[in-house]
């Protein structure tokens, strides 16, 4: 088979001829600058935009306006602790995520066993925080297409899960919550009722997110039929998450490669089914994260009954000296499958930590989906993929 | 299949390509490739109906010291689920590789950021640019004897 095939894209559309002219008009191709501040790249990105006219040729991002170095600084830590209020600092809307990946990936390294209160408590806060993540990518989608209200009606659920994060562990944003072997904090006393609390709240208003906009026709047209991304090209690209979802396939690491105690509860995997269009389209990845909103809760309402009472500090290690080997530890977050390849050499402090962020491999799946659509397209497809800069440029 | 099966398979078809492999005892098994044979080996992987390698899971360079580059690719199979890791040693005075971007399309950011931070050269990459560093950068900051510099452009680095 011809490596190529797999992977063959669309050609731009070109008129043939223009209607009362006869022939094609002469054109040229104009190339425009989209960023990097540019209020829908949802953060520092640029894109050179190659167009014919309102049609798109190509897109080239430009990305490393937010590089720090992560992976430097990773190996002039002192521990491998220290590393984990940098990992927060990847995908800066799910912080939570980004820590379980790197604790699971170090605790295997090491071979420790976490007590069960504690798995339950990641557990919970990892679906939270997938939660504020696809509310985010929701409402920001939404005031990327023109509807500025549904993003005002996330943020008010988002804050009610900060308040728990908050009276949990003090923090908002960036928490360094979970460590090696155990978590910082236990959770308040009154936790489970507040929890409670909240996934009652929050259950009717996906239906009133769902009214106001996901079946909203103007949303409809923006998004349906467009940016269409087939299964075969996106696993080519190694896209995950969401975005792969939506184009159809059956993959998400919580069932497929279980870590921490995902296999102990009961959820669905909500994939595109192509509704409103095609599958694979912005409307379909747009739609598998208001599902997985409602998936999230029945894990959080599962794993909250079952919580068992313990120390959560009870298992950290005095200190962490992984023998020397290496792992490749990957774990669904909202964006898709967040990959850390942490290499030990036996010392205090990882030799090497290379991450695979989801929203650095799913942009650079932007240009295939990009070709051929228009200007205005552009902004609706890169909205869909929901990437976050400081994990794209880590 | 597991890794030793794979191993197994992988020298059949390719005897001379396979110097060395950790498949029991290992938190992670790996197959060492010859460089030169990478390309053949990932497409066969890719395509074989018993490997299935659909997915580039991750694509990682590597600074071993002492003179040794590396790369590591992590292949998973979403069909027949089941990993293996491909890893590629290279001479640090001349780091060339092949690439495999023509066999998984995710490889080209991949591979484009190794050469960026590791200065290994993937050739046959169709684009092969700095992608997180700035374009006129002096070095490849991800090597361990990376020595940040005392200026750049003009302007004193405060660290």
């Amino acid at each position: 088979m011809d490596p190529r095939a797999i992977t063959a894209e669309p050609q731009a559309r070109r008129p043939d001829t223009v209607p009362g002219l006869g022939r094609s008009l002469d054109s040229q191709e104009m190339v425009i600058n989209m960023g990097p501040q540019h209020p829908s790249t949802h953060g520092v990105l640029r894109l050179e935009l190659v167009v014919d006219g309102e049609i798109v040729v190509d897109v080239i991002p430009h990305i490393g306006y937010l590089h720090r170095c992560f992976e430097k600084h990773c190996e002039h830590m002192t521990s491998y602790q220290q590393v984990i209020p940098y990992a927060d600092r990847l995908d800066y809307v799910a912080a939570m995520s980004n820590e379980l990946g790197y604790v699971v990936g170090v605790e295997r390294l090491l071979g420790i066993k976490v007590p069960e209160r504690v798995e339950y408590i990641r557990v919970i806060m990892a679906e939270f925080s997938r939660i504020v993540s696809h509310l985010i990518a929701i409402g920001t989608y939404g005031m990327d297409i023109g509807a500025f209200t549904p993003f005002l009606y996330c943020m008010r659920d988002r804050e009610h899960v900060l308040d728990i994060f908050e009276r949990t562990c003090g923090a908002r944003l960036l928490y360094n919550y979970m460590w090696v072997g155990g978590l910082s904090h236990d959770v308040p006393p009154d936790f489970q009722e507040s929890v409670r609390r909240f996934c009652r709240y929050f259950k009717p208003n996906v239906k009133e997110l769902n009214d106001l906009l996901s079946y909203n026709k103007i949303f409809v047209e923006r998004t349906a039929n467009v940016g269409v991304l087939p299964a075969a090209v996106a696993v080519n690209y190694a896209v995950s998450g969401p975005a792969l979802r939506g184009s159809g396939v059956h993959w998400d690491l919580r069932r497929d490669d279980p870590y921490s105690i995902y296999d102990r509860f009961e959820f669905d995997i909500p994939v595109g089914l192509g509704l409103k269009g095609t599958v694979g389209d912005c409307w379909d990845r747009y739609m598998v994260r208001v599902h997985e909103m409602e998936q999230s809760v029945r894990i959080i309402e599962q794993a909250v009954e079952q919580l068992p009472p313990g120390d959560v500090q009870s298992a950290i290690p005095k200190r962490i000296r992984p023998n020397a080997g290496e792992l490749y530890a990957r774990t669904e977050t909202p964006k898709g499958e967040l990959g850390y390849y942490i290499v030990s050499d036996g010392t205090a402090s990882p030799f090497r930590v290379k991450v695979k962020a989801p929203s650095f491999v799913n942009l650079s799946a932007l240009p295939a989906m990009c070709r051929g659509a228009m200007i205005s397209d552009v902004v609706a497809i890169l909205g869909s993929i929901d990437i976050v800069l400081g994990e794209v440029d880590r | 299949m597991n890794a030793p099966e794979i191993c197994t398979a992988l020298k059949e078809r390719f005897a001379d390509a396979i110097p060395e492999a950790k498949t029991d005892n290992v938190l992670q098994p790996s197959i060492n490739v010859v460089p030169g044979t990478i390309k053949e080996v990932a497409l066969f992987l890719r395509d074989d109906e018993r490997m299935k390698f659909d997915l580039l899971m991750c694509l990682s360079g590597m600074d071993y010291t002492g003179g040794k580059l590396g790369v590591v690719y992590h292949l998973d199979s979403t069909v027949l689920k089941h990993k293996i890791t491909l890893k590629v040693q290279l001479p640090t005075d001349s780091p060339h590789v092949e690439s495999v971007e023509e066999i998984w399309k995710t490889a080209n950011w991949h591979e484009r950021e190794a050469f960026d931070l590791f200065g290994i050269i993937f050739d046959h990459h169709p684009d092969l640019r700095r992608i997180l560093m700035p374009d006129d950068w002096d070095g490849h900051p991800l090597r361990k004897d990376f020595q940040v510099p005392e200026y750049y452009n003009g302007m004193k680095v405060p660290y």
